[in-house]
């Protein structure tokens, strides 16, 4: 039976009348394609220059060619010098010893040049002032290639030779009506205060003002007026039994900072004993994460500590109206300073000169070995109140000329709009710099600068040491020395160089200029007067703490960032791509808040879909400074009532877009004081953050971290403290290094060097310094904020952070241990999440294992990755095909994929894209390309070199002779590398150690990394 | 980019093998004893000639070759200028006891004020003669007798007719001459076999004998294609050698082994390392020390051509002229800016940019000193035979298979180094063998050359 079902296709076809339906029963389309439109107008047609046999012949002709050219190799031009330099040996590294002194950092350096262009930075060995190379100063090597330096003298920004520049400026400076001001960093160097001097005396009316970004103000005006003189004690480290630090952020940039090293010498213990670190602070800063107990305090509440510390140590009054609980842990911190007697120490970061003056009576008072007031430091010598007075005096046209060098006044000063209109009354405004910035902007006259890399230079660090800085490449750039300049307007015309051997008529501590010059730094035999420094007491000027604390709202301390300092160096990428130690966040600053306040706020932190971290914005406001749409980062640890926030950061002018970042805190910084009472109101939107660490807590895992207390480690044994991981064999506990577990055949390695790497958890302090060391040794690319974001940092040496979730980790341990049941499981692991409100903290460096039984070896389909026998897991680049099966396998997340062309590429517009910036590359390490595995070699083109030279000179090798990147960059001692099989070698030592654990070692992957148990003395007097 | 040919190539051997032959065989004796004759000829010529001057006044020539060669050639040229001003014609110039006092002593003589040596102190940018105490008067007299002879006219005739000689002797002209004949012979044999089948079959018809007709078979590639077994198995073949061929192919394709570009100044191994002995690491220094060998700097040159500024007729070959070498020390000069007329540098510097030979890829690392200082390898192991190259070419094919296995075969050199004492007692008990290859010794880790 048919059926008379209709079926239809549109419902253009129920309407019977639709002109389209019978269109299309005649034709396939419903409307002309318009063919004779396009083809039917031969005029058309014929005048267009392509045909379709043209477009024929250029597919043919460009695939032919292709083909042609992918089997030709390029043509490879080389072209040697003319003429050699003696020194110089294609494909040989030279070292030459220098000094960066930027006016935030100072310190002993030693540059790595290859064909005579700076590539790394490392520790001067042979410098006494020890420490201060920190990531920062390692990476100021790739600043020295900033595409964004000033790269000639300009005169209202239009270019001009030095002739004309010294022409104009010289006959402005003889006709300035009104003092000449040099307001400049604290250059710390005898020969250019002598210079200056010299300078004045040639114009009379100069006035030098030194101005530090991030200023010192209030212990310089302590010391000054207990001593009489302009300077900052200096403290011995290496000597504390007993630390107590006080809003001190002593592990970085306290007091010009460099004390870590000596520091965490004192951490590892040793027959029995390790220093003792009570911190009282409000942010949670590098130094409070290291210490054995942590304190969160309000700035308010800390100069109270100091009060009664005083009252207890110094005498005075010996109460205080501090919270019980409070003041029994400062009692408690009195009793073990005063126990630990000369070995005993109070450092004070309070921005007040009373709460200062305390601390310098109280280490008085302790008979404290550790500071020494007859050695002081000079490397901060900014005096505060000058500043100040000197903004009114360019409001009140008094100022004839400025000259600025080394600074960024309109950016970094809090009241910059009073300056801008000061600088407008101002005739003529000189602006010294190496990059274009804010002020030079504003500047009418720009002398561009060298680099510390290309320029000479003596610095004095305390009354005793000092060292030399040297060029150690060309200027890149048509600059002049600030003091070359500054020679030749006071007439001199000697170089620089010359000027500084007759300061010191060539007698460099008792050696020659030759010798001091290799040495990089020489030694005064008898302390030396304190070079330059401001006459004028200006105590009475200073702010102290209750002024900036007036008012209500939430006490904010400004703090600076290990990666970016005062913020000089902010368009480095790599210190931008730097995780923060704390919170794991890069490319950002952001305001720090405790949890509780935050919840009062309503403030939050969330993770989006893809794992990226997100948080709420907040508005900060200081009187009328209102700063907007600042990202809050929930921090653990945070006192509560108080918040934190990092300066150096949200320049705009001259930096590289993708690096435009963060907020600038600066007009927070008011009185140069930083703390400060602020107004934090939520407001609307979210903020992306680029956080490499998603997960904060241990959660009780013990394999990760092993820690243990110094009682426990004096008193038990050490398979108590640091069980090796047991697996059953036969329903036996075996322990799982014993042979009979293992399911690999073993190589021998017992021949030949065998590379050990150790880290020690209780000297490292997280400051990071060996991740800039990696980056710049190994050619790490920096992949740029979104990519951070998306998890695909680089980074071959990360630093984990890990907070306890309950008041420590054994405590994380104990809970764990003791879940039981499902609901319980279900509450309690959830909590464990969550770091606790002052958690203890521990940082891990992790990097590739180098596991003798590599999971991701047996996992390469094209045996890309393989093991060598003198213990490095190698990675082949050139055999990878990019399957990431190994970055899968591997138990420790340490494998790095290269998504993309990280070089040459537009998208990355980093310094691997432009000429400048890829000369920091090291030649000795290929650079990666798109679709590649990568990751730690533990550095083989260094290993690979130390054997060669000793096979060239016929020799066997030394320890201590073997070194990767991260061991030699890190002054603390934390990371030590050598060759296990040399009997007597250090690192055999370190195996051999109770303290000795390898990550994960229960999966029985056999690495040639090893950790050192972390030991916290808790242990109270 | 240019490839050479193959330097063993068998059919060029064979060529010059029967050419060798022909030469020798045919015409070669007789040419080459007439090209010895004029050699000896010319060079007697020219004795007879030095002998003749040698009769001069002034002294005996033959020893004052001799001493100008070791005392005086380093900075001074008989007929033109050097370091020191160009000697012929001195005797004219100078009074002999002034000359004898400027020799024995130049800077007493300079001192006492004497204004002609104070005039040529001064023209010579103050550069000063080294003292010659020990020479006689007579011995100074030898000097000047040799420089003092008449700059004698390149022996262009007896040259040429020696190279003539020289050419036919080496059997490079007379190929084509050879294979002329043969085709010729060729012809000939082929002419005669026509001629011959033509007049048998004149004969047979002749004589009425009828030649059986050849009963007409399938032809052979009918049959070819009838049988497909032997379709299926040759096509089997042809496939295989087809993959074979084209895998030969894509695998050279990155390999530029013979790779000789032309370079911007034409710089002859031959001469310098083949004719006049220079040891390798003199100019390629940085090869003892660093993973580059390192392409000389234009200073180094400068140590000799300062002083070179013309190769020697002997030198030039029959490809390239004198002219043609003394045109590359020109470019030089010039990128060096050296000036050779008033032997001064004008301060101009023009880099050369050569062209790179041997490439290998970023990603593989290659050390040098490893393989000189410490293998003690000779640079013609892997470099070829480079002081008989006159261009430089590419000798090792630079893969990785060829590392690899040289590395295999190679023995590492431990005497008198004490790095390996240890570890070479080690190892070769562990492998029982008396020496260690490069591979035993980790030579063949991905990760040593790799990162």
């Amino acid at each position: 039976m048919s059926s008379n079902k209709k079926y239809w296709k549109s419902v253009e076809e129920l309407n019977e009348n639709s002109s389209v339906v019978e269109a299309l029963q005649q034709k396939e389309f419903a409307e002309n394609i318009p063919v004779e439109d396009f083809l039917g107008d031969k005029q058309n047609l014929e005048d267009s220059k392509t045909s379709r046999r043209d477009f024929l012949k250029y597919v043919g002709f460009s695939t032919a060619a292709a083909s042609l050219a992918a089997c030709e190799g390029p043509v490879v031009k080389s072209i040697p010098y003319v003429v050699q330099p003696d020194r110089i040996v294609p494909g040989v590294a030279d070292y030459y010893a220098s000094t960066i002194a930027d006016g935030f950092d100072f310190a002993s350096v030693l540059v790595k040049t290859r064909e005579g262009r700076p590539i790394k930075i490392e520790n001067n060995d042979l410098s006494k002032f020890k420490g201060g190379v920190n990531a920062r100063v390692h990476a100021s090597v790739l600043s020295l290639y900033d595409t964004k330096r000033v790269k000639r003298p300009m005169i209202e920004g239009r270019n001009v030779s030095w002739e004309e520049f010294d022409r104009e400026v010289t006959s402005a400076l003889d006709n300035a009506s009104g003092d000449v001001v040099l307001l400049t960093q604290t250059f710390a160097s005898p020969s250019t205060s002598k210079l200056i001097q010299d300078f004045s005396s040639k114009y009379g009316n100069v006035r030098h003002i030194v101005y530090d970004t991030v200023s010192e103000d209030a212990a310089l005006n302590a010391f000054q007026a207990k001593y009489g003189r302009r300077a900052l004690p200096n403290y011995d480290f290496s000597k504390v039994k007993t630390v107590v630090g006080v809003g001190a952020d002593f592990l970085a940039d306290w007091q010009g900072g460099g004390y870590d090293a000596a520091y965490a010498k004192t951490r590892i213990p040793k027959d029995g004993k390790m220093s003792r670190h009570i911190q009282f602070e409000s942010n949670m800063s590098l130094t409070g994460a290291n210490a054995d107990k942590r304190v969160p305090l309000k700035p308010s509440e800390q100069k109270a500590v100091m009060s009664a510390l005083r009252g207890y140590i110094a005498g005075g009054s010996s109460t205080s109206d501090l919270p019980s609980n409070i003041d029994d842990a400062v009692v408690k911190a009195a009793r073990e300073l005063r126990k630990a007697g000369s070995g005993a120490v109070v450092a004070c970061g309070i921005p007040d000169m009373e709460a200062q003056t305390w601390a310098l009576e109280i280490n008085e008072a302790l008979g404290s070995q550790v500071m020494d007031t007859s050695n002081a430091r000079v490397i901060r010598q900014g005096n505060a109140a000058e500043v100040m007075q000197l903004v009114e005096d360019m409001n009140n046209g008094s100022v004839g000329a400025l000259l600025i060098a080394g600074l960024n006044p309109v950016h970094t000063l809090p009241n910059r709009e009073e300056f801008i209109e000061g600088l407008k009354k101002v005739e003529t405004v000189v602006d010294f710099t190496t990059r274009a910035d804010e002020t030079s902007e504003v500047s009418k006259y720009v002398a561009a600068t060298p680099h510390y890399l290309e320029s000479w230079g003596d610095i004095q660090f305390n009354e005793r040491s000092f060292s030399l800085m040297q060029p150690t490449i060309r200027p890149l750039f048509d600059t002049r020395q600030f003091q070359d300049t500054l020679l030749k307007w006071a007439g001199n015309n000697v170089s620089y160089l010359d000027y500084i051997k007759e300061t010191w008529s060539s007698d460099f501590g008792g050696q020659p200029f030759s010798k001091a010059l290799h040495d990089g730094a020489f030694e005064a035999t008898s302390p030396v007067a304190i070079a330059a420094g401001s006459e004028s007491l200006s105590g009475s000027r200073s702010s102290s703490l209750e002024d900036n604390l007036e008012g209500e709202g939430f006490e904010l301390s400004l703090y600076t960032k290990v990666s970016m300092g005062d913020g000089q160096q902010f368009n480095n990428p790599w210190l931008q791509e730097m995780p923060d130690p704390l919170t794991r966040a890069s490319w950002d600053n952001y305001v720090t808040v405790s949890e509780a306040d935050a919840e009062e706020l309503g403030l939050e932190n969330w993770h989006d879909a893809n794992g990226g971290l997100n948080g709420s914005h907040v508005n900060l406001g200081l009187g009328d400074t209102v700063l907007k749409n600042v990202p809050v980062y929930i921090m653990p640890g945070q006192a509560k009532g108080s918040i934190g926030l990092a300066l150096g950061y949200g320049r705009k002018a001259g930096i590289q877009e993708e690096m435009q970042t963060g907020v600038n805190a600066y007009p927070l910084y008011r009185n140069f004081s930083s703390v400060q009472k602020v107004k934090m109101e939520k407001t609307a939107g979210v903020h992306e953050f680029a956080c490499v660490q998603l997960h904060n807590t241990l959660m009780g895992r013990g394999d990760i971290i092993k820690e243990t207390t110094l009682e426990v480690f004096n008193t038990k044994d050490a398979h108590v403290w640091n069980k090796t991981p047991e697996v059953s064999l036969d329903h036996q506990e075996t322990p799982v290094t014993s042979p009979e577990v293992d399911i690999w055949e073993s190589f021998d390695r017992t021949t030949g060097p065998h590379f050990n790497l150790s880290i020690d958890l209780n000297a490292c302090t997280g400051c990071g310094a060996c991740v800039i060391a990696c980056h710049s040794e190994n050619n790490v690319p920096v992949v740029g904020k979104n990519e951070v974001r998306r998890s695909r940092d680089m980074h071959w040496l990360r630093i984990d952070r890990y907070f306890s979730s309950e008041e420590s980790f054994t405590a994380d341990l104990d809970k764990k241990e003791n879940i039981g049941g499902l609901g319980s499981s279900l509450s309690e692991f959830g909590e464990l999440e969550e770091p606790a409100g002052n958690p203890q903290v521990v940082f891990q460096p992790v990097m590739c294992q180098h596991c003798n039984h590599a999971p991701c070896e047996t996992v390469c389909p094209v045996a890309a990755t393989s093991h060598g026998r003198q213990g490095q897991n190698q990675m082949i680049y050139n055999r990878c095909v990019g399957t990431r099966y190994c970055a899968n396998n591997c138990p420790y997340k340490v494998r790095r994929f290269n998504w993309f062309n990280y070089a040459q590429n537009d998208e990355f517009d980093y310094h691997m894209n432009n000429d400048l910036g890829r000369m920091v590359l090291n030649p000795d390490v290929t650079v990666r390309s798109r679709g590649v595995m990568e990751k730690c070699s533990m550095c083989i083109q260094l290993t690979q070199k130390t054997i060669l030279d000793a096979k060239r000179e016929g020799r066997t090798i030394k320890d201590g002779e073997f070194h990767t990147a991260c061991s030699a960059a890190c002054d603390k001692g934390a990371m030590v590398f050598g060759d296990v099989n040399d009997e007597g070698a250090k690192i055999l030592e370190k195996k051999n150690d109770d303290r000795m654990y390898h990550l994960l070692e229960y999966v029985g992957t056999k690495p040639n990394v090893m950790y050192q148990t972390k030991v916290r003395n808790t242990s109270e007097a | 980019m240019k490839k050479v040919i193959f330097r063993h190539s068998t059919s060029r051997q064979l060529l010059l093998s029967v050419a060798f032959l022909f030469t020798f065989t045919l015409s070669g004796i007789t040419q080459a004893q007439a090209a010895q004759d004029a050699t000896a000829q010319a060079e007697a010529g020219q004795e007879a000639a030095a002998a003749d001057d040698g009769g001069s006044d002034l002294g005996d020539v033959s020893a004052g070759k001799e001493l100008f060669n070791s005392l005086c050639a380093a900075c001074h040229k008989p007929y033109s200028n050097s370091i020191g001003p160009a000697l012929h014609g001195v005797t004219e110039r100078r009074d002999m006891e002034w000359i004898y006092s400027w020799i024995k002593n130049s800077a007493a003589l300079i001192a006492s004020g004497d204004a002609q040596a104070n005039e040529i102190y001064n023209e010579w940018g103050q550069t000063a003669m080294p003292a010659f105490p020990q020479l006689s008067n007579n011995e100074i007299d030898n000097i000047l007798a040799y420089v003092e002879q008449p700059k004698p006219e390149p022996p262009a005739a007896a040259t040429a007719g020696g190279e003539a000689g020289a050419a036919g002797g080496s059997g490079g002209v007379s190929t084509d001459v050879i294979l002329g004949i043969l085709v010729f012979v060729l012809a000939m044999l082929l002419l005669v076999l026509f001629l011959v089948n033509k007049t048998l079959r004149n004969f047979a018809d002749a004589s009425g004998i009828v030649i059986p007709e050849k009963p007409k078979r399938k032809p052979i590639y009918k049959a070819f294609v009838e049988n497909q077994f032997l379709v299926l198995v040759s096509s089997i073949f042809v496939l295989l050698a087809v993959g074979y061929f084209a895998y030969g192919w894509m695998m050279q394709v990155g390999v530029d082994q013979g790779y000789q570009p032309i370079q911007p100044i034409h710089y002859s191994h031959r001469i310098h390392a083949g004719e006049n002995q220079i040891e390798c690491k003199y100019c390629h220094s940085s090869a003892r020390v660093s993973k580059h060998s390192g392409i000389p700097s234009l200073n180094v040159c400068m140590n000799c051509h300062k002083a070179i500024a013309e190769v020697a007729p002997e030198t030039a070959t029959e490809e390239y002229s004198k002219e043609f070498y003394d045109n590359e020390i020109a470019k030089l000069y010039e990128a060096t800016g050296w000036d050779p007329a008033t032997r001064t540098y004008s301060g101009e510097e023009k880099p050369v940019k050569w062209v790179r030979i041997h490439n290998l890829p970023d990603f593989a690392y290659f050390n040098h000193s490893q393989h000189v200082t410490v293998a003690g390898i000779e640079c013609q192991k892997c470099h070829g035979p480079i002081e008989e190259m006159e261009i430089v070419y590419q000798n090792a094919p630079l893969t990785m298979g060829w590392c690899i296995n040289c590395h295999r075969e190679t023995n590492i050199r431990i005497e008198g180094n004490e790095y390996y004492e240890k570890i070479h007692e080690e190892l070769s008990k562990k492998y029982g063998v008396e020496e260690l290859t490069a591979a035993q010794m980790g030579g063949l880790e991905c990760g040593k050359c790799h990162y």
